[in-house]
């Protein structure tokens, strides 16, 4: 099992590791590190098309910046949520991907997720800056912000990691892990205002003769939480709630507990099951 | 003995063999639990204890454990029962070149793999030199290992495994890679941490090899430790142990192999060309076997060992160490080592001899003590020692003759 003083002698390990993940991404590509922004940017024209145009979905007026703009506001869900979904995926199949190297080396196996995870933060935290410059053409300047935002992002890698670990601990023994995976990522995006904004979630709905507060039980889901903040500091240029602060940063301690933990257990096997 | 550097106490470890692998959530569902798996013991209660600062092997049959043992003592593998322990830095060579990156380029992947293997950033800035240098590769480090032929690729990965410099070294079987310059590279390299003070596990069939490099060696089979001591006694138990019963006929102290090829007769042909038993020191002499096969046998090797009668190996030249392997032999014939001068000081020598398949790992036929022979006084006549070093002395430039026999 891996100690603590393992894991920071594993320190070096853990920043090549993340710099092999930067530096491979796209590495036989010709448009490179680009695709990182053409990708959520294609992503953002379809969705914009598609909710705004052709569904007029209305993006919320920022408060106060006074915004009002569909890519925006979609840009501000949308870049969190690739960095759930990719990192999740990527962190998630990292002992598969590298069992070569669990095979024949001892090291502290969770290195492996956790460089994965960071390196598509790094790429989260880049894509972010780009959003950041085109936010000043129009006319929103988010410098003040900024340093709560790493913050923000600081708590989700926690979060992701954490769930990384455990999924990718059971994936090794049990591979369908990945295909389901597919699938509750589907179904979390639109559990998620990404494409369209919080207030069209009614607070209460009936369903079989009981009122349900349907808001409250929609807003258990962290990724919620998460879009709320990035759009609030970005978005409307104000502080995120407190509320949310404290909701995701509870969930992500307690994620990686948990997670780490079925980690820790099941991986001591990894090299005979892989 | 001092202190130890590798322990293993009461270390058993236990496979699952599966009949049908499920891991997927359906089948496990439908089958209410996991596969139906045998378990097996790769390891049962092993325990021993490896000194500090010795070279350490471990041999055995395919599947008697052995490799099992040293990824738990790597910690690769975690024992079902039992501990293993190691005092200091380990490293393991259980593959070259795990974990390279192959869009990246040699330099990149130096600092990855070291890193991996738990090398510092400083320590391997202060030995990038040293390793680029000892693989070959100066040319290309800036190139991505994708591009890298096998040889490169293995020779770079074995660099920095190599030049990691742990306190405990584990090896399993990689002494075979690259052409014979790297080869030779390495048996230093190996010899150097040897003179370090370090510690060395290696686990190879490599028998010949085995006997000169380890101090120790312990034994396994199916998991069980049969027996722990100094190289070459296990080894002369297990060769022994493991052959007798295949072939065994007469003459010899002992003869094994799977008889495939066999060595009918061994003789030594002195300075007329006929068979001897004496030779004398200086003369030319020559070792002829007449061997036989059942069938067409590939690339055999054939190898002789001379050893005084009280057990020292003295020499042991064999075809494949001279670059003379026939492509192949079938039928009957024979197979001549002549000596232009043998250098033997007198005394009584045994032979062995063998016929080897092209990796020396299994033996056709195998003739222990297959021929006794005299070596008398000639020229030159040292009297210290095993063998004559035939040099010439000078004084102050002058060569001087002394001895009474001189023309």
């Amino acid at each position: 099992m891996a100690s603590v003083s393992e894991l920071v002698e594993a320190r070096e390990l853990f920043r090549n590791l993340t710099l092999r993940e930067l530096r491979g991404k796209y590495k036989q590509s010709t448009l490179g590190w680009a695709w990182s922004m053409i990708n959520p940017l294609a992503t953002m024209l379809i969705f914009a098309v598609i909710f705004h145009y052709v569904l007029k979905v209305e993006p919320p007026t920022g408060k106060p910046s006074g915004l009002h703009s569909f890519p925006f506001f979609l840009l501000c869900g949308l870049l969190p949520w690739n960095f759930l979904s990719v990192g999740l995926t990527a962190g998630m199949g990292a002992p598969l991907a590298n069992a070569g190297l669990i095979k024949k080396v001892y090291f502290p196996r969770e290195v492996l997720t956790a460089s994965v995870v960071t390196s598509w933060a790094v790429q989260f935290a880049i894509e972010l800056v780009v959003v950041v410059i085109a936010f000043l053409f129009v006319g929103n300047v988010t410098f003040q912000w900024l340093p709560a935002v790493v913050m923000v992002i600081l708590i989700q890698t926690v979060f992701v990691y954490g769930l990384a670990l455990g999924l990718g601990a059971i994936n090794v023994y049990f591979r369908d892990v990945q295909h389901f995976l597919g699938i509750a990522m589907q179904l979390w995006f639109y559990a998620t205002p990404i494409v369209y904004p919080i207030t069209l979630i009614p607070a209460h709905a009936k369903l079989f003769g009981h009122s349900l507060p349907m808001r409250a039980l929609y807003e258990l889901n962290p990724m919620v939480r998460f879009v709320a903040m990035y759009r609030d500091l970005l978005y409307n240029l104000r502080w995120f709630s407190l509320a949310d602060f404290l909701y995701v940063t509870g969930v992500a301690v307690v994620t990686l507990a948990i997670g780490r933990g079925i980690f820790l257990r099941l991986e001591p096997r990894f090299a005979e099951e892989l | 003995m001092s202190e130890v550097a590798v322990s293993a106490e009461h270390v058993s470890k236990r496979f699952r063999l599966y009949h049908e692998r499920n891991n997927s959530l359906k089948v496990t569902l439908m089958r209410r639990g996991r596969a139906k798996f045998e378990e097996f013991w790769a390891l049962d209660d092993v325990s021993l204890e490896v000194p500090k600062g010795t070279t350490f092997g471990l041999i055995g049959e395919n599947g008697s454990g052995k490799s099992t043992l040293l990824k738990c003592m790597a910690k690769i593998l975690h024992p079902d029962k039992g501990i293993t322990n190691v005092n200091g830095k380990v490293s393991a060579l259980l593959e070259v070149g795990a974990g390279f990156h192959p869009e990246l380029s040699g330099r990149d992947n130096i600092y990855l793999n070291g890193s991996i293997l738990g090398l510092s950033k400083k320590e391997l800035d202060a030995k990038f030199d040293t390793i680029v240098e000892f693989a070959g590769l100066e040319q290309f480090i800036d190139a991505p290992v994708k591009n890298y032929s096998s040889g490169m690729y293995v020779r770079l990965g074995f660099s920095v495994a190599i030049n990691v410099e742990p306190d405990v070294l584990l090896v399993d079987e990689v002494l075979a890679v690259g052409d014979e310059n790297f080869q030779r590279k390495c048996g230093e390299k190996f010899a150097e941490l040897r003179e370090q003070g370090k510690t060395i596990v290696v686990v190879s069939h490599a028998l010949g090899t085995m006997r000169n490099l380890c101090d120790h060696i312990a034994l396994l089979d199916h998991g069980v430790l049969k027996k722990v001591g100094p190289a070459t006694e296990v080894i002369d138990n297990y060769v022994s142990g493991t052959h007798t019963d295949r072939i065994a006929d007469g003459d010899a102290d002992a003869r094994w192999g799977s008889g495939e090829a066999r060595i009918d007769k061994i003789e030594i042909l002195g300075l007329n060309g006929q068979p001897t038993s004496i030779v004398h020191t200086g003369d030319r002499c020559t070792f002829r076997y007449h061997y036989s096969t059942t069938e067409a046998i590939k690339r055999p090797v054939f190898g002789l060992a001379v050893s005084t009668v009280d057990g020292t190996l003295v020499a042991g030249p064999n075809t494949r160490d001279a670059g003379a392997v026939p492509e192949k032999i079938d039928g009957t014939g024979h197979v001549d080592l002549t000596v232009s001068k043998l250098l033997l000081l007198p005394g009584r020598y045994s032979i062995d001899v063998g016929i080897f398949d092209f990796t020396c790992v299994h033996p056709f036929d195998f003739r222990q003590h297959a021929l006794r022979f005299d070596v008398e006084a000639g020229q030159p006549h040292d009297t210290q020692g095993l063998v004559s070093l035939d040099g010439t002395w000078t004084v102050n430039g002058a060569t001087l003759r002394l001895t009474p026999d001189s023309p």
